[in-house]
């Protein structure tokens, strides 16, 4: 299964929920176009929440830090909300730690963009 | 020692197809699932350079897997029939200056995900990589 991605909205910060596989593909560009379409709208408070997300690659690594620079050039802020293990690890190896900012529980998540 | 060779077209398929021999032969001589996901990353990240970077989806071209089952180690060889890769060209993607590129962290993470792992030209061309990972060492 490839990502599937929705958005809502809690205060004035964006939560895009994201269920599936981030990869090389169809995966990675429905995660792209998703995040570039909202920073295009104007939205400069983006949550991307990948608790069900159960596998990215590096293509998948490649779309989140390329997002996140359109998010920032735009002026805006992208970070990231219940990482697994395994996706954590990913940001470990790679030290995308030191770029994007992670949180656990939502309701911080959401309060730190304030 | 049991051997299983593939010879796959230069698909986004093909990734799915190598993948899964190699997540049932690691299975079937009990690497633990942690152990079975990096083992599937670091053939995924290898397929991917095989199949977009070394043959460049070329329908010509194919990729060569050969998947060995020892008693303590899988052992996985990767080859391309492209036009050969040098893996000290890539930038670092560590390095503060690269660390916003969008690619370039695929062999990082093979090299994470594997006890060894070596790049050499393939015969008679194109790159062929070979990655063990030893059950002993399993995590």
């Amino acid at each position: 299964m490839s990502v599937k991605m929705s958005n809502r909205q809690v205060g004035d910060v964006t939560v895009v929920d994201a269920t599936g596989r981030i990869t090389l593909g169809e995966g990675a560009t429905t995660f792209r176009d998703t995040i570039r379409d909202l920073a295009a709208k104007g939205s400069k408070k983006i949550l991307v929440n990948l608790g069900d997300v159960s596998y990215i690659d590096s293509s998948g690594i490649g779309e989140m830090v390329s997002s996140f620079t359109t998010v920032t050039n735009h002026g805006g802020q992208l970070k990231l909300l219940g990482l697994n293990k395994r996706i954590k690890d990913l940001l470990q190896i790679t030290k995308l730690y030191t770029v994007f900012e992670v949180f656990d529980d939502e309701a911080s998540a959401v309060r730190s963009f304030a | 020692m049991a051997e299983r060779k593939l010879l796959l077209d230069s698909t986004l398929d093909s990734v799915e197809v190598a993948e899964t021999a190699v997540l049932t032969a690691a299975q079937e001589i009990g690497f633990p699932e942690d152990d079975l996901h990096q083992l599937g990353m670091a053939v995924r990240e290898s397929m991917v350079n095989a199949v977009v970077h070394g043959n460049r989806y070329n329908a010509r071209k194919k990729v060569h897997v050969s998947v060995t089952k020892d008693t303590d180690r899988l052992t996985i060889v990767i080859a391309d029939e492209g036009d050969g890769f040098d893996p000290n060209i890539v930038p670092d993607p560590l390095a503060e200056e690269n660390i916003l590129r969008q690619s370039g962290r695929g062999l990082l993470l093979i090299r994470a995900f594997v006890d060894e792992f070596q790049v050499r030209p393939g015969q008679p061309r194109g790159t062929e990589v070979r990655m063990v990972k030893y059950l002993a060492k399993a995590s």
